[in-house]
């Protein structure tokens, strides 16, 4: 007893999923419309974790999520330390705000994610494209930003509109995740 | 000349999930049989990362798609090619390791 109590959940839990609808889950279209740091990872961590379990996975980045894929700025982006009371909670709107107090935020939570084995964004694209995960940006969104198909990570398979997107999400057993 | 005998999957120990209950009862000949459920034919290849992950495992290090990228041995890309439909945990059933704990 004290054996288990003692080892992380994750260890010692071969935890049975039981569902009560037996259709299988084949496929999954992830769409990122956010470009915090914690967003864009859990995107990633969800369409890496859907083609290690033998998924086929689709991404779609629209909106603030468009600056995860671009050249630029997919490995520097940041977390928000204003507007976000889970952010050490009992820390002061106004000292958060403060100048660089973000960019250095961002910079301890990125060291704890490396801790962890966690990729950097743009090795983490390479590694779902490896996978066989397919990775879109938003037309629209991209127009309104300005950028092009040579500002985005070559991971990108294309710009594409909504119709195109939906079509993505074709076929029996697909679920679509909004971030 | 000593033989030592091979263990067939049936008489073996494995948990619900069909993963090996003890990895020392794993020889290369029950990583075919276990393969074949997956319908994988071993090669060269494959060995040697299931030898790479039974030394990995043993270390006691955490595995992870992207360690075995690193590895040097293959890529990613190979990995999800040499075991199509879940790379790591199919990987880790043949290689006769524990299911990996792993979400990336």
């Amino acid at each position: 007893m004290q054996d288990v109590l003692e080892r992380p959940v994750t260890q010692v839990a071969e935890v049975p999923v039981i569902n009560k609808d037996k259709g299988k889950l084949k496929k999954v279209l992830i769409i990122c419309s956010k470009g915090k740091l914690e967003d864009v990872y859990a995107a990633l961590v969800m369409a890496n974790g859907a083609l290690m379990e033998g998924l086929e996975a689709k991404m779609f980045f629209t909106f603030f999520g468009l600056e995860a894929i671009t050249k630029k700025h997919a490995d520097h982006l940041h977390t928000a330390t204003v507007g976000n009371p889970a952010f050490m909670p009992g820390m002061p709107t106004m000292v958060a705000g403060l100048p660089g107090f973000e960019a250095f935020a961002s910079y301890m939570m990125q060291k704890e994610m490396d801790k962890l084995d966690m990729p950097h964004v743009t090795e983490f694209i390479q590694m779902i494209e490896a996978g066989g995960g397919e990775i879109y940006a938003c037309k629209l969104a991209a127009e309104m930003f300005h950028l092009k198909k040579e500002d985005l990570l070559d991971e990108v398979k294309g710009i594409i509109t909504v119709g195109d997107m939906y079509a993505l999400a074709e076929g029996e057993g697909t679920q679509i995740i909004f971030i | 000349m000593e033989t030592i005998a091979i263990k067939k999957l049936a008489e073996v120990e494995v948990n619900a999930e069909g993963y090996l209950k003890n990895m020392s009862d794993w020889s290369p000949e029950l990583a075919q049989e276990i393969a074949s459920k997956e319908n994988i034919l071993l090669t060269d290849k494959h060995f040697e990362v299931l030898n790479w992950l039974r030394t990995k495992q043993a270390e006691g290090v955490p595995l992870s798609i992207r360690k075995i990228g690193n590895s040097g041995l293959v890529d990613i890309k190979q990995f999800y090619a040499l075991f199509p439909g879940g790379p790591l945990k199919i990987s880790s059933k043949i290689a006769g390791i524990p299911k990996p704990a792993s979400c990336i």
